[in-house]
């Protein structure tokens, strides 16, 4: 292969396509951050962005716009979010065997409902989608412009969503609480502080985020449901946080590795490399292994996955 | 209270621990079963609102279910079929759990034991039966375990997620054995992408004449057999139970907890490995991508259903082979579409994560018992 | 004296535990009260109760005599009533400061003013002499500093009455005398101190009145002038027990244990143990005496061949096992109660006989030909349940079930069936109730006497003081100086434990 060829497969293109690839992981990524700085760990994101993009879906053909979409799916996710938050928090239950069970349940609901509701068409249904809206100014700054700002509404949300979620975790008083019930809930507890309130609240955001992410894949990269389509990405999710050590700038950065693996994936795909494509498709895979096992890190809230009891029961 | 009362906390406690002990001990004889039960009947219910919801009638879609369940020998025989690799990788899902592993990676587990067995089975030519079958099993155990290797080193000495790394080892055999089956192991002329066909002699044997039952069931059960001896009466079964209920007094006890784990964790792929020979040398005879889809995580509900116990794991494997077979009988009948099935299993998993809650039970009646009585 | 807090006819009952029965105190504003009793009496409870983190079954509280309930610790700093708890209640990775602004009410303002609260803090150190530095984090600070942090959080947060649950126990004598100091400036201050202790030196050292609590009751309220330290003693136990072990002659024998210039880091990769030396000889109790946290722990970790050494030599019966596992130690005949019975010594799941083989079940008797031999285990149990009277239903009674005493029974019945050479005891009667503690104790000294030698690593120095032949002092993982038992002074101790070598502490 020559050098010219893979110089281009870094062209403007790919960098573009690099954010339309993250973002959506970048949403699931900061929802996953709140929620562990809380002291849960989610490990049924992919089953939150399903209901996302299979809600969102229904909500747009529903309601005929993408947004009234995009409100349903997110709604959906936070509702599956506390369902979740109901099992690991009240009940304290496994919570990596609940993610898994929320995964398996959320594949397969999705996959139930959308053959009920629309059957098994050789055309399957269409639904009004977010359109690119070129930011003014900003995207005509040279290179940048087109990659960063010529993108549909949803990346500019998950780019103040970014930035939101480092103030409100670092500058707000909420996430102080939340970063101290995720370290120390019995100290946050003697202080007055509702362990399982704010811990509800984590995982009510983190399923609309996730939600979110879900829906940008089937109302704004395509305007349609398909099965499995988050396609892992709830696991990408989870390694970029581990990689961006849970602070919400560093997790995004750490999502654009994926966006990036993803993009170079397709990218070599349309080169037409003598590489099985199948062994391409495991490419995003084998980067997340080596992610959480090279980054491991003791930079993790100390309480995480670990369920909370309310009233202490003495010896 | 009487003067000498803090000299015997048995005594002076107004709850006599001892009776909270038999208390205790009763409620989780009796949870053993009616936790299962419960869970069932409930996704059960739960199923049938859902079916109703969608505008179906849940009794026919029911009563389809169970045609196709038990409805005929033939029915019976592909139940049974469906159950082996289930109740094989729910074993080895099981005995993990024991020492306190959650092994998820079974899809690809599964898959690795269909492709070393495929391997052995097409090229290895020449020998009898009775050497080209067990030899064909080994390699699928054999990969099952080395698939198992990486997320159980990682997580034995590191404490790596276990679940990350083996639903991504599992994505990664998908795309390995998907590969394969479009190249190098490609059937000519390759209009479907799938291996050639597993020589005879490397066959399961069929054993229930005019159905086409095999004997991957029979060693199923007895992976079963060999399960309980190994966990409940040796030493070695002590050793990793002591692992998964309290890891830091198995190390304060002298046990070698890294050891312990890495040789569960190949064992409970090992016995995906061989869930998925099976299903190749006996029911498919050819490698295809996804022979096995969704095994691998219905045998997780298939390990939390049994109780994590070999005699219930093969109970729940046949209800789930069941659903498996009889889901496709109920697809007929309604229009319901088999992901079903993959909804009924989440749902018995949660069922049965959330009712851990329940083992508080005595313990809450002992102290509203005690506030009764001030 | 105007009444600051009072608790009448509490109530509250726990599976298992001692609780709190009938039990009324008054305290009055602005005197330092004791709360004395052993562990197990209902003192913490009762506290707990005031701050809003148990309800009591039954009773009434009233605060600057107004009945009030207390539904949460939120609730009872709004009522003036703060707590600071036995293991302190901070976020390690936060800073002082934002310690501090947690518990901050909101006041319509979201956003946290770390500015404003670093200026408060600083402004309550000049007023009350609390120095402390608001941007430190708090895992950085000594345990003393960490104390002061909670209590700048109490007062910052318009506490009057300042509930200390067993304030001391994390501090050296000497610093115990500096928090003493502060207190006493706050009372004069007008705020409330109640103090929660089984220590007698220290309620006589600071309070004003003392409340003694037994079995859950109210024994009596005393004026702190008008007892004295044998009388306290005789409410707070019911009986004489104190230091009245029949010790026999010391007899030693051979050297079984030495430790050559050992160091070794702790579980976050500093050292914990710098270049310790130490002998153990058959026959004899070695005390090990410190602050909780300076390298005890790792000590028992390196013998026990739980921590790797980093520089050094461990010597068992004249065989180096210095970087030999936990069973291969284990087999040399080393026998340890471990720090915590429930996480390290227990798997409180599985049943007393199966947690009584833990150390033994692979080998014969119990496993033959590579399976287990059931009816072994069980005769095993009933013959330890006996011997060791274990109370209990039977040998197939959970562990997790059982009282602290009759769990430590356990571990104590497998170490010592074991027949070691070496027993290593760390912390073996914390949290028992007096009559487990006197078993406990009764049986090492028992070991000694068997000609087992016995290291007790241990953070009451009174343990230590009534249990040992030979003391030795760590701090910060050194080992500041050995002296023997009859000769111990507690002042020479005391300052060993804040860090001044034998040699000079003599002076």
């Amino acid at each position: 292969m020559e050098l010219e060829a893979i110089l281009s497969l870094f062209s403007q293109e790919f960098f573009y396509s690099t954010i339309r690839m993250a973002t959506p992981i970048v949403m699931a990524a900061i929802g996953e951050v709140i929620m562990e700085r809380a002291g849960i760990l989610n490990l049924g994101i992919e089953s939150m962005m399903m209901f996302g993009a299979f809600f969102g879906v229904v909500g747009a053909a529903t309601f005929g716009n993408a947004w009234m979409g995009m409100l349903t799916g997110v709604v959906a996710g936070a509702l599956a979010g506390a369902l979740f938050g109901f099992i690991v928090i009240t009940l304290r239950a496994n919570q990596s065997v609940t993610g898994t069970a929320f995964n398996i349940i959320g594949y397969g609901l999705t996959t139930f409902l959308a053959r009920v509701l629309w059957g098994i068409r050789s055309e399957p249904l269409k639904v009004s989608q977010f359109q690119d809206i070129p930011l003014p100014f900003l995207s005509d700054i040279p290179f940048l412009g087109y990659v960063l700002f010529d993108h549909d509404p949803t990346v500019y949300i998950a780019y103040i969503v970014v930035i939101v979620s480092t103030i409100f975790l670092f500058r707000t008083i909420w996430g102080l609480r939340i970063r101290a019930i995720g370290e120390h809930p019995r100290a946050a507890e003697t202080i007055g502080i509702n362990v399982f309130r704010y811990r509800y609240v984590a995982a009510l955001i983190a399923g609309g985020l996730a939600a979110f992410g879900g829906a940008m894949l089937s109302l704004a990269q395509l305007d349609m449901f398909v099965d499995r389509m988050s396609g892992g990405r709830g696991f990408f999710a989870l390694a970029a946080v581990i990689l961006g050590r849970w602070h919400p700038v560093g997790v995004a950065l750490g999502c654009l590795l994926f966006g990036a693996g993803n993009a170079i994936q397709m990218r070599v795909q349309a080169f037409g490399l003598k590489i099985a494509p199948d062994l391409l498709i495991a490419f995003p895979f084998v980067l997340t292994l080596l992610v959480v096992i090279v980054f491991r890190s003791t930079a993790n809230p100390k309480a995480l996955a670990k369920p909370y009891e309310k009233e202490a029961t003495l010896e | 209270m009487t003067e000498n009362s803090t000299k015997d906390p048995v005594k002076t406690s107004r709850i006599d621990l001892n009776k909270l002990d038999r208390m205790v001990r009763r409620f989780e004889r009796l949870f053993v079963f009616l936790v299962p039960i419960v869970a069932v009947l409930s996704a059960l219910i739960l199923m049938a609102f859902l079916i109703f919801s969608v505008g179906s009638d849940p009794w026919v879609a029911y009563k389809g279910l169970f045609s196709g369940m038990f409805g005929n020998n033939f029915d019976t025989a592909n139940t049974l079929n469906r159950a082996a690799p289930l109740m094989l990788m729910g074993l080895g899902v099981a005995v993990a759990f024991r020492g306190g592993l959650f092994n998820i990676g079974g899809e690809g587990q599964i898959a690795m034991g269909g492709l070393f067995a495929s391997i052995v089975g097409i090229y290895i030519t020449g020998i009898p039966s009775i050497v080209h079958i067990p030899l064909c099993i080994l390699a699928g155990f054999i990969g099952g375990a080395v698939w198992s290797i990486l997320p159980g080193y990682f997580f034995a000495k590191h404490g790596i997620n276990l679940i990350i790394t083996t639903v991504m080892m599992n994505e990664i055999a998908n795309s390995l054995v998907a590969a394969m089956v479009k190249g190098p192991l490609l059937e000519p002329p390759g209009y479907e992408p799938q291996s050639y066909k597993v020589l005879e002699s490397a066959r399961l044997p069929l054993i229930w004449e005019g159905t086409r039952l095999h004997a991957g069931i029979l060693i199923a059960i007895l992976a079963a057999v060999i399960f309980y001896i190994i966990l409940f009466r040796t030493p070695f079964g002590f050793a990793v139970r002591c692992v998964g209920e309290n890891e830091t007094a198995a190390k304060h006890s002298g046990l070698k907890v890294f050891r312990i784990r890495m040789l569960l964790m190949m064992i409970s792929g090992g016995l995906g490995g061989i869930a998925g020979a099976a299903e190749i040398l006996g029911a498919q005879y050819r490698l295809r991508e996804a022979f096995l889809a969704n095994y691998g995580y219905e045998a997780l509900a298939v390990a939390l259903l049994g109780q994590k116990h070999p005699l219930g794991v093969i109970i729940s494997g046949v209800l789930f082979g069941g659903l498996k077979a009889g889901g496709a009988s109920m697809q007929r009948a309604t229009n319901l579409p088999m992901a079903l099935v993959a909804v009924v299993s989440g749902v018995i998993i949660l069922f049965v994560i959330a009712s851990g809650i329940l083992t508080r039970l005595p313990r809450y009646l002992a102290k509203k018992e005690a506030s009764r009585g001030a | 004296m105007p009444s600051a807090v009072r608790m009448e006819n509490i109530t509250k009952r726990f599976p298992g535990v001692l609780d709190n029965d009938h039990v009324t105190v008054d305290i009055a504003r602005g005197e330092i009260h004791a709360l004395l009793g052993e562990n197990g009496a209902g003192k913490t409870t009762l506290m707990n109760i005031l701050y809003g983190l148990y309800h009591p079954d039954a009773g009434n509280i009233f605060v600057n005599d107004r009945p009030v309930t207390i539904s949460s610790p939120l609730d009872a700093i709004s009522k003036g009533v703060g707590m600071i708890h036995q293991h302190f209640m901070l976020i390690p990775v936060f800073t002082v400061a934002e310690n501090i602004a947690l518990g901050e009410e909101m006041q319509g303002n979201p956003f946290v003013d770390l500015e404003l609260t670093r200026k408060r803090i600083l402004d309550l150190s000049k007023a009350t002499g609390l120095h402390i530095d608001p941007d430190a984090r708090v895992e950085q600070l000594s345990v003393g500093d960490q104390q002061r942090v909670e209590i700048i959080k109490a007062l910052l947060r318009g506490v009057n009455v300042l509930i200390m649950d067993e304030p001391t126990s994390v501090l050296t004598p000497q610093e115990a005398d500096e928090l003493f100091v502060v207190l006493r400036k706050l009372a004069e201050e007008g705020k409330t101190i109640i103090f929660i202790t089984h220590k007698l030196r220290e309620v006589m050292a600071i309070s004003d009145r003392i409340t003694i609590l037994r079995g859950g009751k109210v024994v009596n309220t005393v004026n702190t002038r008008e007892v004295d330290r044998d009388s306290l003693a005789n409410m707070m136990v019911g009986r004489k027990i104190f230091l009245n072990f029949d010790r026999k002659a010391l007899n030693v024998g051979n050297q079984v244990l030495e430790l050559k210039n050992v160091s070794a880091l702790n579980d976050r990769g500093l050292p914990a143990l710098k270049e310790v030396s130490l002998a153990m000889r058959a026959g004899e109790i070695l005390g090990v005496a410190g602050v909780d946290g300076n390298g005890q722990s790792e000590l028992a970790d390196v013998i026990m061949g739980l921590r790797p050494v980093t520089h050094g030599d461990i010597i068992v019966k004249g065989r180096s096992v210095v970087h030999k596992d936990a069973s291969y130690v284990i087999k040399q005949g080393i026998s340890a109660i471990p720090f915590s019975r429930h996480e390290e010594g227990l798997v409180l799941t599985f049943s007393v006989k199966d947690n009584l083989i833990l150390k033994e079940f692979y080998n014969p008797p119990f496993s033959d030909k590579g399976l287990l031999d059931f009816k072994v285990i069980q005769d095993n149990a009933q013959r330890m349940i006996k011997e060791y009277d274990i109370r209990t239903t039977g040998p197939d009674a959970k562990v997790g079930n059982m009282s602290g005493g009759n769990q430590q029974k356990v571990v104590l019945a497998r170490e010592i069936s074991r027949k070691p050479d070496i027993l290593i005891a760390c912390q073996p009667t914390h949290g028992l109730d007096i009559g487990a503690t006197e078993y406990v104790r009764q049986q090492l000294l028992n070991q000694r006497d068997s000609g087992i030698s016995v290291m007790l690593i241990s953070t009451e120095l009174e343990e230590i003081l009534s249990l040992s032949d030979r003391i030795i002092v760590m701090y910060e993982g050194q080992i500041m100086g050995e002296v023997p038992a009859e000769q111990a002074d507690l002042q020479e101790i005391g300052k060993m434990m804040l860090g001044v070598r034998l040699e000079a502490a003599k002076v």
